[in-house]
């Protein structure tokens, strides 16, 4: 007893020090001695700008170690009246809500700048403005319909291999299984570049960059701890946990990239260009490979195919609705994160699949790693598709 | 210091193109109702409650500016007047240098550089012929200089005899010639001592009287707050929309002069133009017949002119630099014309 009630003290003890010293820089005027003189740091992000007629607003958030007082608001260099809420002083992590009434006109850029206390500006640009849309059953109609095209039909039309896949010998199968990993590795390091480009974009006190850390190393940790184990089983049932881990890792990179379409819906960041689609879907439908491939062998139900694609697909509804009301850089960079680590994980646990098929045998043959370089490019492929 | 939204092509912009893609494609079918492909198309234009002239301007009010934009507006300083051998009039000006933060819009708070404590420096005035001495002591943080426009000995030019922090200066010239003329520090760099306020206008009056007007002092100033060496607030003696929230009342039929001073920095260019009206343009004040009869002068830094007016018509009239930048940006005031009298 005493020895367990000693060891806590022991445990806590450098905390407690920690806490007074913290307390003692933080009450002792140290902080005041260090900064003497020097101009308060502001930084100012912008999370959300929503247009209405004749009516810009914009949500803030203050990443930096001060608060911040904005003072004024130009508008296409002009000063222009405004409100602000909760009031023009943005503490640490807090946000405001700029709202400017202003003639913006249809489909051109304009530029915002909040003038602060200090002189500071911190500015935004329009590029393309449109007007917001707004929250009502047609706008979750429309990205309900968004994610069936963008998620769930490519998905599914990629589940459709799965009578091909059935009757190939088994070195072929491992050459689509490779192809898989090849697809997989491509789209995790799409969703880490995405990750860390949305991270750039995130108030610098959120850490942009280790949120992508954390949340893509600890969800491979996780995913690894929790259904690694599944995944290593022998036979059908391991085989299946692989197909389920990779729908929801690349559900997971949906989400993430849900996100990032509803937001650029919202804020109107783009052109119209249906003939893209098709390239689209061809690009995606590869995800629905992806999945069916480890359960080739296995005649899965029909219920069970959709149960998977649904997981991989219908995030990305979820995303874009989330996005379109609510987009936050942070979540989405946290999504984009998690879906890169989710996928790593996936890769690992595809390597293992194949590994043990092939028993003493090597992995990498002609087929295998050409499996996975195809994988690659038809990704690429795909993708030229989509830009063109 | 914005993130900028737009970056090179990704898969991301793809999906995004796509689903604006879909969204057309949803928008053509008829599951949609007819507001919701206004939605999509976008073809909402904006109501004209948000065009209100009085929406573009700061919000909030200015007070500590260092000066108050009525009062400079008319006021003159003629120094302390004494008589030399021989009966010449001999004026003493004292101005000194001082670190000053000044509010340059409301809220917006500028560490600036002034003469006296304000900025613009204090509109000095004398007569052609007149000795003119002008003590300068530097209390500021930087060295400084007072460098007259006019025509004076080499030495009293303040730009070699830099005035060190603590340090003194007297500058000794006649005032001539008759006309317009800037005063600014000449320490280097020379763009960041003017721009952070060290000017101020210097009249000197013809020996013979120009005729009996209203008279007005101007200095088109801006302030760069962020440092980026362009101008974020435009202003007429510091205050953005200072005659344009309180205008300047003109009394009907009354000649109007303006001692108008350019001494914007990091814009090439500034300009006045004058609403519902023409007027006399007499360049740098050196003649005393007029230039020009116009509505809009160009203004070069460093340049000036006094401009004579009159209006005959009772109204609001608007006065502001044509760069239309410049003045949604606070260059921008207002003439109030009646025949009462002016407060």
């Amino acid at each position: 007893m005493i020895a367990l009630r000693s060891r806590w003290a022991w445990a806590l003890l450098p905390l407690v020090l920690l806490a007074a010293l913290a307390l003692m820089v933080a009450r002792g005027g140290l902080l005041d001695f260090l900064r003497a003189g020097a101009p308060p740091v502001e930084e100012l992000t912008f999370e959300r700008v929503t247009l209405a007629p004749g009516n810009l607003r914009l949500t803030v958030v203050n990443g930096g170690p001060d608060p911040v007082t904005v003072a004024q608001v130009m508008v296409d260099e002009a000063f222009w009246t405004f409100t602000i809420e909760p009031g023009p002083t943005v503490h640490r992590l807090g946000r405001a809500t700029v709202e400017i009434p202003y003639p913006w006109v249809e489909n051109e850029a304009h530029k915002v700048a909040l003038l602060t206390s200090t002189g500071l500006t911190f500015e935004h640009e329009i590029a393309v403005a449109r007007e917001s849309p707004t929250l009502d059953a047609g706008f979750f109609g429309i990205f309900s319909l968004i994610g069936l095209y963008v998620g769930i039909l490519p998905i599914a039309i990629g589940l459709l291999w799965y009578p091909l896949l059935r009757g190939l010998e088994r070195r072929w199968l491992h050459f689509v299984l490779a192809l898989t990993a090849g697809l997989l590795i491509f789209l995790g390091a799409d969703a880490l570049h995405e990750a860390l480009e949305s991270g750039a974009a995130v108030a610098g006190a959120y850490q942009g960059t280790l949120i992508v850390l954390v949340g893509s190393v600890g969800t491979l940790l996780l995913l690894q701890a929790v259904a690694g184990a599944r995944a290593r089983r022998e036979g059908a049932e391991g085989r299946r946990a692989v197909a389920w881990l990779i729908a929801l890792g690349i559900g997971l990179h949906n989400l993430g990239e849900g996100l990032a379409i509803g937001a650029s819906y919202a804020l109107g960041e783009a052109a119209l260009g249906a003939f893209l689609i098709i390239g689209f879907m061809l690009h995606n439908s590869t995800e629905g490979l992806a999945i069916v491939a480890p359960i080739a062998k296995d005649r899965p139900r029909i219920s069970t195919l959709a149960a998977l694609g649904a997981l991989a697909g219908v995030p990305t509804i979820l995303g874009a609705c989330l996005g379109g009301v609510a987009y936050s850089p942070v979540l989405a960079t946290l999504f984009l994160s998690v879906g890169a680590g989710a996928i790593a994980q996936v890769v690992i646990a595809l390597y293992r699949t194949v590994a043990r098929e092939r028993e003493s045998e090597s992995v990498w043959t002609p087929l295998t790693a050409g499996g996975l370089v195809a994988g690659m490019l038809v990704m690429y492929g795909t993708g030229l598709l989509v830009a063109g | 210091m914005n993130h900028d939204e737009r970056s090179p092509m990704s898969r991301r912009d793809l999906l995004r193109r796509g689903a604006l893609g879909l969204a057309g494609v949803a928008a053509a079918s008829r599951a949609l109702s007819a507001a919701e492909q206004n939605l999509v198309r976008g073809a909402v234009s904006p109501p004209h409650g948000s065009h209100t002239p009085s929406n573009a301007a700061t919000v909030g009010t200015v007070s500590g500016a260092s000066i108050d934009p009525a009062v400079f507006l008319e006021h003159f300083d003629y120094g302390t007047v004494s008589r030399a051998a021989g009966g010449r009039t001999v004026r003493e000006f004292r101005l000194h240098a001082v670190d000053r933060e000044i509010e340059v819009a409301p809220g917006v708070w500028y560490p600036a550089w002034t003469y006296n404590g304000q900025v613009p420096g204090p509109t000095l005035r004398a007569t052609e012929g007149d000795l003119v001495r002008v003590h300068f002591r530097n209390s500021g943080s930087h060295a400084h200089t007072i460098h007259f426009h006019g025509i004076h000995a080499a030495r009293m030019d303040g730009v070699y005899e830099v005035v060190e922090p603590g340090q003194s200066y007297v500058y000794e010239f006649e005032a001539r010639p008759f006309g317009l003329h800037p005063y600014h520090c000449h320490a280097v760099p020379l763009k960041r001592h003017i721009a952070k306020g060290l000017y101020g206008a210097f009249i000197v009056d013809p020996k013979t009287p120009r005729p009996p007007a209203r008279e007005m002092v101007m200095m088109l100033n801006g302030f760069d707050t962020n440092f980026d060496a362009s101008n974020e607030v435009y202003a007429v003696n510091t205050v953005p929309f200072a005659y344009h929230h309180r205008p300047i009342a003109v009394r009907r039929g009354e000649l109007q002069r303006i001692y108008m001073v350019n001494v914007l920095e990091f814009d090439l260019l500034n300009s006045m133009h004058l609403h519902g009206n023409m007027f006399q343009v007499y360049r740098t004040g050196t003649k005393l017949v007029p230039d020009d009869f116009t509505d809009t002068v160009m203004f070069c830094q460093g340049e000036r002119h006094i401009l004579e007016f009159t209006y005959d018509e009772p109204g609001r009239f608007m006065f502001h630099a044509h760069q239309s930048e410049f003045a949604e940006l606070g260059w921008m005031g207002v003439f109030e014309v009646s025949d009462g009298v002016i407060a």
